[in-house]
Parts: C-alpha cells; structure tokens; sequence
C-alpha cells in the first residue's frame, strides 16, 4: 500500500500492539482484535488495519473483507452523539423510516457518514428489544420511544452546546 | 481407512470417509456442473466454497437440497442429481446468478473459453426472467500493466482469492462486502497496481468469467508491424511452444516450434528470434555470478552472499520485493531472459543491420502476464525507449493467429532468425520448474571443475513437487540446490534464507506452479493438472532433441561475448544485462 500515507501516533500503535498481544497475536481472533480497536478509536480506519494486518501476519485485504462483511465495524469515524435509528420490524412498521428520512434531511447526511464537524453521525440498526416504543431512536446511550419524524429537531437540538 | 457405501442415481458406490458427494459422482463418471469449485490435487489445495450453489443435489433424509462440492458422503445415503426439483433449482440459481451479470458475451474477452457461458449452454438458457426491472451491480473497472479487473462479471466463485492467498500467499485479493456489492478486490478496493499484487495472473487463470483478464497488445503490435518505419522483432519463450498447440485443438504436449516460428513471420515480424537465447545468456551470466559468489564464501569471506537466488521470473521479483525486501541483495543480479534480449536487440543487434532503437520495436511472446509489467519497469528503458515494447501472452498469440486466418496445422516448421534465434536445450528447460537450475548446473559445473559433465540429465531436480531439493556433486564439493514453484512455496524456503536456517546454495523459484508452462498467459487449464505435466514433458523432449545443450557452448553466445560483451560479469554486461531491486514493503508511518 505504498501510496497511501499512514500516520499514526505512537501511543496508537502501542495501543494496537497491546490489543493484539492480548490475544497472543493469533490471526484467529481478527474479529476480537477488531473490536477492542474499533471500541478505542471509534472506527477502524486503514492505518489501524494495515498495523492489525502486520501484527496478526493476515493479508490486509483479508482484514478489510471481513471488516467491510459486519455491519458493525465501520471506517469512517463516528460522530460526537452517534444516532442509531432502529430499522426492525416494529419500528419499520409504526414509521422508523419517515424518522431515519427526516434525520438525513436535517443533518445532510446518509446512513455511515458523520456530520462535517463531526458533531452527529448516522446509523441504522435492527431492534434493539425495546419494540414496545417503537420506533425507536438512540443518540449515544440516550434512547428516545415513539419518535416522530416532528420530534427530530427538538432530539437534535439537546445536543446544541 | 473406513469405507462408506452409498447410491448415487441408482448406481452404488465405495468411498473412502471423507470423499465428497461431487467426488464420488465424478468415480461414478456423473458429473455434477459447477462453476466455483476447483481441485488442485496436486498441490492438496480445494475451492470449495458452496457459493455457486449449481453442483446442488437431493441428498436421502435432508430437507434442503445439498451442495455436493462440499457436502461428504455418509453410510447408506441415496444422492439423486437430476430431480426435477434438482434441475428446477439449479436452473433457478443459475437464472439468478445472470440476473447479476452482464449480457455482452458477443464482445466479452472470455467469450468462447468461459465457464459461466458454457454453463448456460449446458443448462439450456433461454430467458432470465426479470432481467427488465433487475439491475446489475457495477463496480469501479481496473486496469494494471498486466490484468484486468472487470468486476461486474464476478461471480464470486473466489477461485482467485484462493490462488492468490492459498497457493500464492501473495494476499492481494479478499471477497469485500456483502450483498449485491460483495465482490474480490485488494484492500481498501483500491487499484492492483497499490496492493501487494505481483502479476504473475494465477488470477485470470483460474477466473470462469471474463471478470480478471489480461491487457491486450495485440493492437499494438499490429500497428508496429505495419509501420513501415519500424523493424519488428519478436522473442518467444520457451513455455510457449509447448502450449500454443491446444488453442489449435492439437494435443496437449504437441511441440510447435517450426509452426509458431512460420505463423510469426506470416504475422509479418521481421525477425523471429527466440528468448532461448536469452536464456543461455542468462546462465553465462547468472551462471558466473553464483560462481564466484560460490568462491568467495568457500573462501571465508562473509561478504559473500550464499544461497543465490534465481531472478527470471517477474512474478518472484515482485513477490520479494513486497515481501522480502531486506533479502533484496539475495537474488542474482542477472536480468531475466526477456530483459536481456530487449538490452541486446536494441544494442548489438540494432548496430548490426543499422537501425536506431527508436526504429526497433521488440515484441515478447511469453506464457506469463506478470512480463507486460516488467517490461514497463523504468529501469528496463534507455531515455523512455524500453528495453522490451510489448509483451503478449500465448493466449494472445494464438487470438492474433486466428485473426490473421493462419490455419497453424497447415504450416511448414520453419527456423528461427539467426543470430538471436540460435538455442541449446538448456535455454528450452527455463520452461518448466527445475529447468533454470539444471541448465545452470550444466554450466556452472563444467566451468567449476573444468570437468566435461558426463550426465546431461539432472533428474533429481525434475518434477512436480512444490519444494524439492537435491545434491549434486562437484568433483567433490556437494552443492546443495533447492527449487519452489508457486509463491507459498518459495516464501517457505525464503523464509529458511531470512533467519538463516536455509543449507541450499543455490535456489530457484518461478511464480507460477509447474514453471512457466503453466504461466497465467498460457491457454487455461480448468483445473486439468494433466495438460502441465504434458507440457513439461514435451519441454524435456524439446532439450533433447537439441544438438547442443549446454549454454556456454552455443557459438552465437561466444560470438556475442568475442564481439560486444568480452565476458560474462565484464562492465559492459553488468550495465546491459544486470539490475537491481527495489523495496516495495509498505511502512507505517509513525508521527513522532
């Protein structure tokens, strides 16, 4: 990948050392390792895979196949409040969608993206077991029961500091 | 072992535990089609991955319909293949999997040699329905030196992650995402040329589909050839007479030597010469480098960097430059044989029927894709002139044959060029794997020992195993040679070099499993080991046909030494005919 510049800090790639050390450095726990990283940075960029790659001996582009297979892991960084719209059943059938939709319209992104100050990102999950208020919408650990599509810019603005 | 006995559409059968449903269809001469599966026996390596789902059969007791490929035999099971629930699913699946794929066979490179046309051949597609509102998932197109990346006929069998992670430990191409945009890419989707890619096309050799194939020249060099300005020359490696035969519908092994000589000089070039030559130039070269890198570690000097490595083949150039980068002063310096006929032909030979570089155009026919880039390589070319123009693939050649309505059964052998075209056996055996050491050890012993070597043959360094190894005697001094062919195996050996564990004193690898013959530019297989073996036969069949055998006795590589080099390892070689490597590791960069 030499075309790419990769800058990490040092402490970040201690970091990722530790974490595959952690797991005896055992190309079998890929998907753990990914996780401890994806918890401490918030997402899994390039530059953390390529030092995954290196540290686990897995090809990189194995590591980008599986990191693009699970929805959970992402590369692009998640927001400052992350807000997760549930897309389950429950919540798809009482209007999750018309929320997801006026989400998108009010912060002027798609699903995965962030906000360009970083300040919101976007997702969409499946049930989150809490079906009896549905739909339901999570910003960080805050949820939000029988969301509407009006309630969206009172949500959003809690979060004006 | 225990043995299982079932039925399979009615005919029973014995298996060892273990077998397959597919496999033990195949002993029972049923074969169940498939389009992702490939047994490469030979090397103990299986796709199966399940994904095609056409190999699909009713299996007694199971609810859902199997997957043979990968679905084992057990005691007393009815297998049925051809239900009409069997059929009804397979054409189902297969009408999906084109739901998927584009319908341009008519203008496809892989039409006619595909595997996924021939499938809807043999199940007797006529309609895929939906195909009006259904949309086809397109992906980025990628061109590099060597291959093409076309990914919207993927049909994700994952052959080529297979070849290029199990056999090749190369590790460029994974299946990325899921869903209508799951498909094989490097990492991060990003273009071949930025991964760790070596182009040695073991990709596009196993690809069903037109999704991988190679960069054509061919109209490139058919704009060469009819510039009247321009002196067309043309190399053929020795991988490609054994081969080109089959896209003619001759036997595998059948030798064409005189007949591809005769249809290239039909195609126009104006001379036909052989990179044979090249390749007895490369063992008076690669030969005295390991000799007298032999002597100076023999002698105690420290300096002396033993085991040699053998460096023709660009595919295993690229591979340790990726991968191995502090061991870049292991292999020789010798370029590879096409190289050297490039840096010969625009020099001695150009000066010889006065004709300026500029105004010489040097094709290459070779049996490997990974030559398209190293021809392109910047160290390969004098002020932006390259060394080699266009490298086409055996393939290609044969395409360019048909095109020009040369019947090639009808042709009388014809010799090559001299001087360029003159040829021992030991330049024909660079071919298959072993070939490049045995030559250099016909060579190398009788300049060591001064001794005429009374046994041409050296059979201990032949075969097909992935890594051999072997002892031959010098007068005394046992040298010990070790040969890989795929990149899995030479990074095992090359591994022993790193940590200094290796006893060869000289090694040989070639990317491609078999040598050259089964190079990713060669008619394809469909995982037919049987036609390699038949290759490497004919190659051994072609060295002793040969008058001459030895390099340094052919007298056109003396007279190109008396003439223009003085001797091998003298300056003016080492600047024509040697190089260097680079590192292509990628670092991560660390902000301080």
């Amino acid at each position: 990948m030499s075309h790419i510049k990769i800058e990490l800090r040092k402490e970040d790639v201690d970091f990722i050392n530790r974490v595959c050390e952690s797991f005896n450095n055992d190309p079998q726990e890929l998907i753990n390792v990914l996780h401890a990283c994806q918890e401490h940075f918030g997402y899994l960029p390039a530059e953390i895979q390529e030092v995954v790659s290196e540290e686990l001996n897995i090809p990189v582009a194995k590591i980008y196949g599986v990191v693009t297979f699970y929805s959970f892991f992402t590369m692009t960084p998640k927001g400052k409040h992350p807000i997760s719209i549930c897309l389950g059943t429950a919540c798809y059938v009482r209007g999750a969608e018309k929320v997801l939709d006026e989400f998108k319209k009010e912060l002027g992104i798609q699903v995965g993206e962030s906000t360009e100050d970083n300040k919101f990102s976007l997702s969409s999950l499946r049930c989150v077991g809490a079906c009896g208020l549905a739909p339901v919408v999570l910003v960080g650990d805050k949820t939000y029961g029988r969301v509407a599509p009006d309630d969206v810019k009172n949500i959003l603005k809690e979060y004006d500091l | 072992m225990e043995t299982i006995k079932l039925t399979i559409d009615n005919k029973e059968i014995d298996v060892p535990k273990g077998t397959t449903i597919y496999k033990a269809a195949k002993e029972l001469g049923i074969d169940i089609p498939t389009l992702c599966y490939m047994d490469l026996h030979d090397m103990n390596i299986e796709n199966k991955p399940a994904g095609c789902r056409i190999c699909v059969a009713e299996v007694s007791g199971r609810r859902n319909l199997a997957p043979t490929c990968s679905t084992n035999c057990e005691q007393g099971m009815v297998v049925k293949t051809h239900t009409p629930r069997v059929l009804n699913a397979r054409r189902t699946v297969m009408e999906f999997i084109l739901s998927d794929h584009p319908k341009d066979c008519l203008i496809c490179a892989k039409s006619g040699n595909c595997e996924l046309q021939a499938m809807a051949h043999r199940l007797g597609i006529r309609e895929i329905p939906g195909t009006e509102y259904a949309e086809v998932s397109t992906y980025r197109e990628d061109t590099s030196p060597s291959i093409i990346r076309d990914l919207d006929k993927c049909i994700m069998c994952r052959r080529c992650e297979m070849m290029c992670n199990e056999v090749q430990t190369v590790g460029a191409l994974s299946a990325v995402n899921r869903g209508f945009m799951a498909t094989v890419a490097p990492a991060f989707e990003q273009n071949l040329e930025h991964s760790t890619c070596t182009y040695c096309g073991q990709c596009v050799a196993v690809c069903p589909t037109g999704a991988l194939t190679e960069v054509n020249h061919v109209p490139s060099v058919l704009r060469a050839l009819v510039d009247p300005s321009k002196t067309v020359v043309v190399q053929t490696a020795p991988a490609v007479r054994v081969a080109l035969g089959e896209e003619f519908g001759l036997e595998p092994g059948t030798i064409v030597t005189g007949k591809m000589t005769a249809a290239l000089r039909a195609l126009g070039f104006d001379y036909v010469f052989d990179t044979d030559f090249a390749a007895d130039l490369t063992i008076m070269e690669e030969g005295t480098e390991f000799l007298e890198r032999l002597t100076r570690y023999l002698k105690g000097d420290k300096n002396a960097r033993i085991p040699i490595l053998t460096s023709c083949c660009p595919g295993w150039v690229n591979f340790f430059e990726h991968y191995f980068p502090d061991l870049k002063d292991v292999p020789s310096t010798a370029k590879s044989p096409q190289q050297m006929f490039g840096a010969i032909a625009k020099t001695y030979f150009a000066d010889k029927i006065g004709v300026n570089r500029k105004d010489m155009v040097v094709v290459s026919i070779m049996p490997c894709l990974a030559k398209k880039y190293e021809c392109q390589r910047d160290e390969f070319s004098v002020d932006g002139n390259p060394d080699v123009d266009f490298s086409i693939s055996t393939r290609e050649l044969a395409n360019f044959i048909k095109q020009a309505n040369i019947d090639i059964s009808n042709l009388h052998d014809e010799e090559f060029d001299s001087p360029l075209g003159e040829s021992t056996g030991a330049g024909v055996i660079f071919g298959a794997t072993g070939g490049v050491i045995e030559a250099a050890c016909r060579t190398a012993y009788e300049l060591y020992t001064g001794k005429k070597l009374q046994r041409l043959d050296f059979t201990e360094l032949r075969g097909m195993e992935g890594v051999r190894s072997a002892t031959i005697d010098f007068d005394g001094l046992p040298l010990n040679i070790g040969i890989a062919h795929g990149l899995g195996n030479a990074r095992k050996l090359l591994n022993d070099v790193r940590s200094g564990k290796s006893q060869f004193h000289a090694i040989e690898v070639m990317a491609c499993p078999g040598g050259c013959i089964g190079g990713g530019g060669q008619p394809l297989l469909h995982g037919n080991s049987e036609i390699l073996k038949a290759r490497a036969t004919a190659i051994y069949e072609e060295d002793r046909k040969k008058p001459l055998r030895k390099s340094h006795e052919n007298p056109f590589i003396i007279k190109l030494y008396e003439e223009f080099l003085g001797k091998p390892n003298s300056e003016k070689a080492h600047h024509l005919l040697h190089t260097h490597y680079f590192n292509k590791q990628s670092k991560v960069i660390i902000k301080q």
